[in-house]
């Protein structure tokens, strides 16, 4: 069926994936993380799950994790490529 | 207060540059809205954001629309879910150059016919899509691509102009407090008739600041009282809660200025200004705040 009128559908990676632009990639150290969740809460791009985990597809290494985590848990470590 | 869903209406990733805080805005925004919800976008940044055609990053229906246009077709959305007996939402997400200069007499003729629905303004300072030419919302000293000395006009008061509609809700925001960003369009959701809400949104690129400091800035906004966070219902004023600090004890609005490279070699005589724009705001937010005006 053809959409009548320009109709774009969500689909993940409509952008491509964002992590190539990186060049600082986020490293969570499990020792000094208290798991308050305040990195989740401001990645603009929704990139850090419940588990702390950063989706690094798509992580596009702003650095506001590591900005405003009050352990300074997160490095950003310089991409090598 | 209620948790925030972990629900995601963005799919990763929008085109947003890296450390834009207006797509965190978004986030919150469509948190609070959940999935019965219509965005209704001018052209700006959030055109752009969605992704390349076929695919959008937006896992609810988007509606882009023409600069002027965006308020009127909100009305008639609005008026088009409510005779089907849908209690869709009907959100605006419009850009302060799609707002403050060029949707003003669509805002403000929604407004008057008590349209159903929620505005949001974010504020990035200027014409972000673009390239960064100065808006009607540029604070005065900020350099953008169309001032390079500086503007040397005022920040057009917005929330002044949609506040004399009168309308039932309206209120002021910033991403760097996201629950309180919540909390306020989840109110403007259960208001009847309109709502608005005025998002100050840094923007790394356009603000000349490092992606990582985008939220650090948002927060001394508030801190140094050039943003201001408050909600009014049915005409009664409350500041809210981040915002009662900078009430009483400010931080030095260097500190804030100095961050950002739009405002390199400021002069005093201008950041005098800004400063005494500040007390005025907020010496007219306290007094109407305690019923005085
Ligand atoms: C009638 C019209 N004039 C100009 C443009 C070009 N244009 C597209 S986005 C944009 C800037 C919008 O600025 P703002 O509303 O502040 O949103 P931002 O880009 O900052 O997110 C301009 C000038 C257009 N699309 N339509
Ligand atoms: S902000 Fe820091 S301490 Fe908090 S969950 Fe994230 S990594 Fe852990
Ligand atoms: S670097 Fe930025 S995009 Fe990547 S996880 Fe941290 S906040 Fe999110
Ligand atoms: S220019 Fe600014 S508002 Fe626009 S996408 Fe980039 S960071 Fe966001
Ligand atoms: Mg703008």
């Amino acid at each position: 069926m053809t959409d009548p009128v320009a109709m774009s559908r969500p689909t993940e990676g409509a952008a491509g994936k964002t992590g190539s632009w990186r060049t600082f990639r986020p490293v969570v150290d499990r020792e000094a993380c208290n798991a308050c969740g305040l990195c989740a809460m401001y990645c603009p791009d929704g990139c850090i799950n419940e588990d702390h985990e950063i989706d690094l597809d798509y992580c596009k290494g702003c650095g506001i994790c590591a900005q405003e985590c009050p352990k300074k848990a997160i490095k950003m470590e310089r991409e090598e490529r | 207060m209620a948790e925030i869903p972990k629900e995601e209406y963005l799919e990763k990733c929008t085109t947003a540059c890296a450390g834009c805080t207006s797509s965190l805005s978004l986030r919150y925004v469509l948190k609070a809205a959940g999935p019965d919800t219509v965005l209704v976008v001018p052209a700006c940044c959030t055109s752009i954001l969605q992704g390349i055609y076929p695919n959008t990053a937006f896992n609810i229906p988007v509606y882009n629309i023409a600069f002027a246009a965006a308020a009127a077709c909100a009305s008639g959305m609005s008026e088009a879910f409510a005779s089907m007996g849908k209690k869709t939402n009907v959100i605006v997400y419009a850009g302060d150059g799609g707002t403050v200069d060029i949707g003003i007499q669509a805002l403000s003729g929604a407004l008057e016919r008590g349209t159903d629905f929620l505005y949001i303004c974010y504020d990035n300072e200027a014409y972000g899509n673009t390239g960064m030419q100065r808006s009607g919302a540029t604070p005065m000293g900020a350099r953008t691509t169309t001032t390079p000395g500086g503007k040397t006009d005022a920040k057009k008061d917005l929330d002044r102009i949609v506040a004399a509609h009168n309308i039932p809700y309206q209120a002021t925001a910033t991403p760097a407090y996201p629950k309180d960003l919540y909390e306020k369009v989840k109110t403007a959701l259960a208001t009847p008739g309109p709502s608005f809400i005025h998002i100050l949104a840094p923007c790394p690129p356009g603000w000349r600041i490092a992606s990582d400091m985008s939220v650090t800035v948002g927060k001394l906004a508030v801190k140094t009282g050039s943003w201001v966070l408050w909600e009014r219902k049915y005409g009664e004023l409350g500041i809210s809660s981040p915002s009662k600090g900078a009430m009483k004890k400010r931080a030095p609005l260097r500190d804030y200025l100095s961050l950002q490279g739009r405002f390199k070699g400021i002069s005093d005589s201008t950041v005098n200004e800004l400063e005494q724009a500040i007390e005025k705001n907020l010496a007219q937010l306290a007094k109407e705040e305690a019923g005085e005006c």
